[in-house]
């Protein structure tokens, strides 16, 4: 027997590998898309602090200090 | 034995036989459900954070289902409808379903919880762990009513979508929990009466066999009764409406004729047309859980017009 023969079992295995490397590009689509919802979802991004995508009230400049924005 | 392992080791498992673990046809009823419950609830979610939170319900609903395999392949080897199974059959390996079923239990988890919140990750997390290890695992094997209290797992997809959705649970929530829960004696013991089971054989008690089928048809009269009320009380909250009123009374009356049907006769009867009232009682249980969610559904879709609600 060739050591070429294509055998039921490699077959098998290749549709599972196949499988495989669909579910992981789906899963790398739906960690990007969903990051993207969530940015968008975060609103006006002038207003927190990006590092942890959380607004920051503290950290919102007052009115009249120097570089502030103005609040609502 | 012998050449069940010899086949067991020559074969590889195809991508379909993983996926079969996952109790595809389950997991249609969980998808749908669990979209209801996410649908009706009053605070809108962004189309894509529902499709990842359907999606997160469903995978832990699959892992879930791949738990119960690992756990019952003794049984299923032994009962004809399940000896086909991708374990009891030799082409799944019970270490590789155990190793499925707990990863894709945390991969739903972790990503529900961070996609939506802490309390829908939880209650996927408790649902699993209430089907595998209180249903498969305890309930299964020792108690007749096994199917009563398992059914939670499948009541609780309507209240993880409404939690995904407001981030609590609420008196619509827990109603849409007691549809499936109260619904579920009926619609099984209807079917565990006409099917010819071997549950015997493999050692589990069902009602049918422990206590017979004519307790078993005053157990589905009760709970049937008991159904009523939830059906009908879910009209009255933010989520029901005249649509659904009208359809919760029709379908009542109409499980409530086919249920007392199959309460009011005895063994002789039901041999003698073949047990054609309790396969009309399950055919009706099918139409009435859809039909229920269905109206949910309407009305919810319907809001944005002014028709929906009251």
């Amino acid at each position: 027997m060739s050591i070429k023969v294509e055998h039921e079992l490699h077959r098998r295995r290749k549709g599972r590998n196949m499988g495989l490397l669909g579910l992981l590009l789906a899963f790398v689509a739906l960690v990007f898309l969903l990051t993207v919802v969530k940015v968008q979802e975060l609103g006006d991004a002038s207003k927190f602090q990006g590092y942890d995508h959380a607004v920051q009230p503290a950290l919102v400049p007052l009115e009249g200090e120097a570089g502030a924005v103005a609040s609502e | 034995m012998t050449d069940v392992s010899l086949e067991q080791t020559s074969h590889e498992a195809g991508m379909g036989d993983y996926f079969a673990l996952l109790k595809p046809r389950v997991m249609s009823l969980v998808v749908f459900t669990a979209l209801v419950g996410l649908v009706v609830a009053p605070v809108p979610v962004h189309p894509f954070i529902a499709f990842v939170a359907i999606l997160c319900i469903a995978v832990g609903a699959g892992a879930s289902g791949a738990l119960n395999m690992w756990w019952d392949a003794d049984i299923d080897r032994i009962m004809r409808r399940t000896a086909k199974r991708p374990i009891p059959s030799g082409r799944v390996q019970p270490g590789e379903a155990l190793g499925l079923g707990l990863t894709l239990s945390a991969f739903s988890v972790i990503l529900l919880a961070l996609a939506t919140n802490l309390l829908a990750a939880g209650l996927l997390a408790f649902t699993i762990f209430f089907y595998a290890v209180i249903y498969s695992m305890w309930l299964k094997r020792s108690t007749p009513q096994n199917i009563v209290i398992g059914g939670a797992a499948g009541a609780f997809p309507p209240m993880i979508g409404w939690a995904v959705a407001t981030g609590g649970v609420s008196l619509e929530s827990i109603l849409m929990f007691a549809l499936i829960f109260m619904w579920t004696p009926p619609h099984f013991w209807a079917l565990a009466i006409f099917v010819k089971s071997d549950y015997g054989n493999a050692g589990v008690p069902m009602l049918t066999e422990t206590h017979g089928r004519r307790v078993t048809r005053n157990h589905i009269m009760g709970y049937m009764i008991a159904l009523v009320p939830v059906a009908i009380g879910i009209a009255f909250t933010s989520i029901g409406g005249p649509i659904y009123l009208a359809t919760a009374v029709v379908l009542n009356l109409w499980f409530l004729r086919a249920c007392f049907r199959v309460w009011r006769r005895d063994e002789t009867q039901a041999e003698a047309d073949n047990f054609a009232a309790e396969k009309a009682a399950f055919k009706v249980s099918l139409y009435y859980l859809f039909l229920h969610f269905s109206a949910l559904l309407a009305e919810a879709a319907l809001r944005p017009w002014g028709l929906g609600g009251w």
